[in-house]
């Protein structure tokens, strides 16, 4: 299970789960994702940190869900839209990230990773490990740690 | 098994657990007699017996256990090397515990199983002599008993026999053994003796007893006494004490409670959804599903809980010790015993309970010389009592003492300076007992090594609150105090009242909600009082502060027809009314725990899943109470609210506003007002030159204000507007012709033009306004409202016929 927040300490071939957001593809480690919902009806916490979109009902578990748009300091996302829930497992318990749409898994290989792109800004900087270079697209590495500790 | 207190009971099932292990242990031991970790698991159960038998008086078990840990300490320290025969002692010794354990469990006692052979094996065992010596000494010592015991010689050739033949053997199989000394017993007299087991007197019809007890033989009485599961021997009572009970994970129930939680919660969503169906066999196998589902919770709920005697058990000795300390005499009675609570919740009460227990022995109960001087019974009585109410537990500790004098907390408080003694003297006494949860506050005239140690009641409060459940105290001078817990019976299900604000659910635990008020458009614009920001609800002439949650939420009600629905909540001792959308429902709910980055947001004690699937968050009521009455210093109804009414009246005084007639309006300070009442003025009757009215059981004087302050007010109205001021149990009403406002005194316009019953005037809200001389109004209605209360005795008595209402305000 690869926790690393730096860099330097990504393993060298790691398989991501890649998702959708305001444009951008981004990819959390598969050993993280729990599960991906579709359609969850979500009850919001008056007076939460604005990043807390509220609380799902995940088969009786109660699960906090975080708007990564929000978190990544992106746009809310358009109405009308039903942003999909990934549910991530971290340090047993279970979290879910409101995210636009879920994409591939996709295996990446250290050789085509770099810091991320000095065009990012603060807050998302800061829970952005760095990119991979993919053919024709690049792939925002998010590091899901930092991404639920609103 | 029944007569066996439960310690008794959970010593036997922990025993032969252990018994059995041991056994396991010994024979492995013999293969490894080196391994130090099943030497060290001996040593501890054997130490575990010989300390509760100890504890529990079972003299000769612990003569026992006491050798054999003996023997197995030096063992284990490396002293002694395990030799065949201190094998052979170390079984003989279980055998002759598992012999006394049965006898336990059939008798109560030790019935009539000698240990002093065994004890003698062990200790030749202890010896540290060659191997072969002791064992000599171990067959010689059998030999002589058998020798000297010619009563029972027949019985005894067979038994020795094998015990000589099969030494090296025995440590193998001691059930083998024990079974082949059985078949050797029957043969001659004592028949009856082996053959009826478990049943004390023909065991005690053995006197030869003795000679059963060496080496191998000793298993002979050991065997058949032994509970072995499943055998006819152990029946004659039902199942043995071992077969009745299983350990079980906690962590294991905790995930079936989980389970059940989460059954429960498909079942509410499939009933509701067969309610809307026409199929008879779905609406009856729902309908089945829904008890079974009830019924399972009951069970699943039932695994954890204990009875109250758990923690009681160990009150009678706290009692014994202090009260010897003290000097005083004391009797523990408890009644209810059985009652059952979560074991969670047990343990969360533990602590708080002796806390209360070793307050009323120290504090409550008087000295032996002073309860004579007041004429009690030398003997000081506390009595635990504990009961189901209303889905809550009700535990109560009561003392038959001197009781809590509130001018005594009252003076306590002033000293301390938590209060100020205007504030003191307008207390009910009520109010005054509610002080000593006031943190900082202790009664004990002197610190003692018993109670009074500066952790005092407010952390029982705190601990009591924590759990979600509730104190009272209530006291009578010379007669007793008795501190009230209520508990709810579990955490993880509570009932609970779901509510909508802002389209959204919420649930709020019934154990904080008192009743519900729903007011239509024309009563609420009516009876709900907006003044300065502050909404006020005239409960039955109580002033209740009214929290709107949308506001709290910071959402947009909505709710826009003027409707006004109240849940009347109490917390932390104050009373307040949080104005919701809508009442949905009652019900059970699960409690989810949050994360902790929801906990911190300080409204939301935890999230559970409704009937429909959907996340409904529930409201923290004493944050809740906490957030929103930081500034509500107008209920002074209860304690905390009354010490920040002291502060608060420091800075500003909050005023009632009423027309007297005449166009004249008057500033009452708000916290000299006990309630707001209407009379009806035909109710009015005379009484000398007075005028009173009957309130609540008692005569209330009153005094007309328009009179008093010669206005000239409208007599003729059908009801009066009443101001009910109270003071140590003494009311008085006055009559205004309206009440117009709450407004915050911030007179600084003060001007000393006066009159008669006046203290000055003010200007507020740009009027000029009399200030009401509140003492001279009361004293032309009641002019003895001042005097010094005859002795408070009297005053409670007065407090006590006047119903108990005033008290509760």
């Amino acid at each position: 299970m690869s926790t690393a927040t730096d860099a330097r300490t990504v393993p060298v071939t790691s398989q991501l789960a890649t998702f959708w957001l305001d444009g951008d593809l981004y990819g959390v480690e598969v050993e993280h994702v729990q599960e991906v919902l579709r359609s969850q009806s979500i009850t919001r916490v008056p007076l939460a940190p604005p990043a807390v979109a509220g609380l799902i009902n995940l088969r009786g578990q109660v699960v906090t869900a975080i708007e990564l748009r929000e978190r990544l300091g992106r746009p809310a996302r358009p109405a009308g839209e039903q942003p999909v829930v990934i549910v991530v497992r971290l340090h047993g318990e279970a979290v879910s990230l409101l995210v636009d749409s879920i994409a591939d898994v996709v295996d990446v290989n250290v050789r085509d990773f770099e810091a991320p792109p000095d065009t990012l800004d603060g807050s998302a900087r800061d829970l952005i490990r760095g990119a991979y270079k993919l053919a024709g697209q690049l792939l925002l590495s998010l590091d899901v740690n930092r991404a639920v500790g609103t | 098994m029944e007569g066996l207190d439960d310690i008794v009971e959970e010593f036997l099932v922990e025993s032969h657990e252990n018994l059995d292990q041991l056994d396991q242990d010994l024979v492995a031991l013999e293969q490894d007699p080196r391994s130090r970790d099943r030497l060290s698991s001996i040593f501890r159960t054997i130490h575990t017996i010989k300390g509760t038998s100890g504890f529990l008086a079972f003299n000769r078990l612990e003569e026992v256990a006491h050798v054999g840990e003996n023997l197995l300490s030096r063992l284990r320290d490396g002293a002694l090397d395990l030799t065949p025969s201190r094998t052979s002692a170390l079984l003989m010794m279980t055998d002759i515990i598992r012999a006394l354990l049965a006898a336990i469990e059939a008798t109560g006692g030790e019935g009539t199983v000698e240990v002093a052979d065994t004890v003698a094996v062990l200790a030749a065992a202890l010896e540290d002599v060659p191997t072969p010596a002791a064992e000599t000494a171990v067959v010689e010592a059998a030999e002589a008993v058998v020798a000297a015991e010619s009563v029972v010689e027949a019985a005894e050739a067979p038994a020795a026999a094998p015990a000589k033949a099969e030494k090296p053997a025995a440590k193998r199989a001691p059930a083998k053994r024990a079974s082949r000394a059985k078949a050797a017993v029957p043969a001659p007299a004592p028949v009856p003796a082996v053959e009826t087991v478990a049943v004390p007197a023909p065991v005690a019809a053995v006197p030869p007893a003795p000679p059963v007890t060496p080496p191998p033989a000793a298993v002979a009485p050991a065997a058949p006494l032994a509970p072995e599961p499943g055998t006819a021997e152990a029946g004659p009572k039902g199942r043995g004490v071992a077969d009745s009970t299983i350990r079980v994970d906690v962590d294991l129930l905790d995930n079936l409670m989980l389970l059940v939680g989460e059954l429960v919660l498909t079942r509410n969503q499939i009933v509701q959804y067969v309610g809307r169906q026409n199929d008879q066999d779905l609406i009856r196998a729902s309908q089945r599903l829904n008890l079974i589902a009830s019924e399972l919770q009951e069970s699943a709920m039932k695994t954890r809980m204990q009875p109250i005697d758990h923690i009681w058990s160990k009150l009678p000795r706290v009692v014994r010790d202090l009260g010897l300390q003290l000097q005083k005499n004391i009797r523990l009675e408890m009644e209810g015993k059985d009652t059952e609570l979560d074991k969670t919740l047990l343990e969360a009460v533990k602590d708080p309970l002796t806390h209360l227990v070793r307050n009323s022995v120290d504090h409550g109960i008087e000295a032996t010389a002073d309860r004579i001087a007041a004429g009690k019974p030398a003997e000081g009585v506390l009595t635990l009592r504990s009961r189901h109410e209303s889905g809550q537990v009700v535990v109560e500790v009561a003392d038959d003492g001197a009781g809590i004098d509130p001018a005594k907390i009252g003076r306590s408080a002033v000293n301390k300076g938590l209060l100020t003694p205007e504030t003191v003297a307008r207390m009910s006494p009520q109010d005054l007992l509610n002080m000593i949860f006031a943190p900082g506050f202790s009664t004990a005239a002197a610190v003692t090594n018993v109670s009074g140690r500066g952790v005092g009641m407010d952390v029982v409060k705190t601990n009591i609150e924590g759990i979600g459940g509730t104190i009272e105290v209530e006291s009578v001078v010379g007669r007793g105090t008795c501190m009230r817990l209520r508990i709810p019976l579990t955490l993880a299900i509570v009932p609970a009242l779901t509510i909508e604000c802002a389209g959204d659910r919420y649930a709020i635990p019934q154990i904080s909600l008192q009743e519900l008020v729903a007011l239509d458009a024309e009563k609420a614009s009516a009876a709900v009082e907006e003044v300065g920001g502050a909404s006020v609800y005239r409960l039955r002439g109580e002033l209740l502060p009214l929290v709107r949650l949308a506001d709290v939420l910071g959402l947009p009600s909505d709710r826009h027809d003027g409707h006004v629905v109240i849940a009347v909540l109490r917390s932390e001792g104050r009373r307040f009314g949080l104005v919701v959308d809508r009442v949905i429902n009652t019900e059970e709910i699960v409690v989810k725990a949050v994360s902790s980055q929801l906990k911190a947001i300080g409204l939301y004690s935890g999230a559970t899943v409704l009937g429909d699937g959907a996340v409904a968050l529930i409201l923290d009521v004493q944050a809740l109470a906490r957030r929103a009455l930081r500034a509500e210093s107008a209920d002074r109804q209860e304690t905390r609210a009354a010490i920040t009414a002291a502060i608060a009246s420091q800075e500003r005084q909050r005023m009632l506003l009423a027309a007297i007639g005449g166009g004249r309006r008057v500033a009452i300070p708000l916290d000299t007002v006990t309630r707001l009442e209407q009379v009806r003025s035909d109710t009015v009757e005379r009484v000398g030159s007075r005028e009173v009215v009957q309130y609540r059981g008692a005569i209330l004087p009153i005094v007309r204000l328009d009179r008093h302050l010669g206005a000239f007010g409208n007599d003729d109205r059908e009801t009066l507007e009443v101001i009910v001021y109270a003071d140590r149990g003494r009311s008085v009403a006055i009559v205004v012709e309206e009440i117009l406002d709450i407004v915050d005194g911030e007179a600084s316009v003060h001007s000393d033009i006066d009159d008669l019953g006046l203290l000055g005037s003010a200007v507020i809200g740009d009027r000029v306004t009399e200030l009401l001389d509140v003492r001279a109004a009361i004293l032309a209605a009641d002019p003895a409202f001042y005097n010094p209360p005859p002795g408070m005795p009297d005053a409670f008595a007065a407090l006590e016929a006047a119903g108990a209402h005033l008290m509760e305000v």
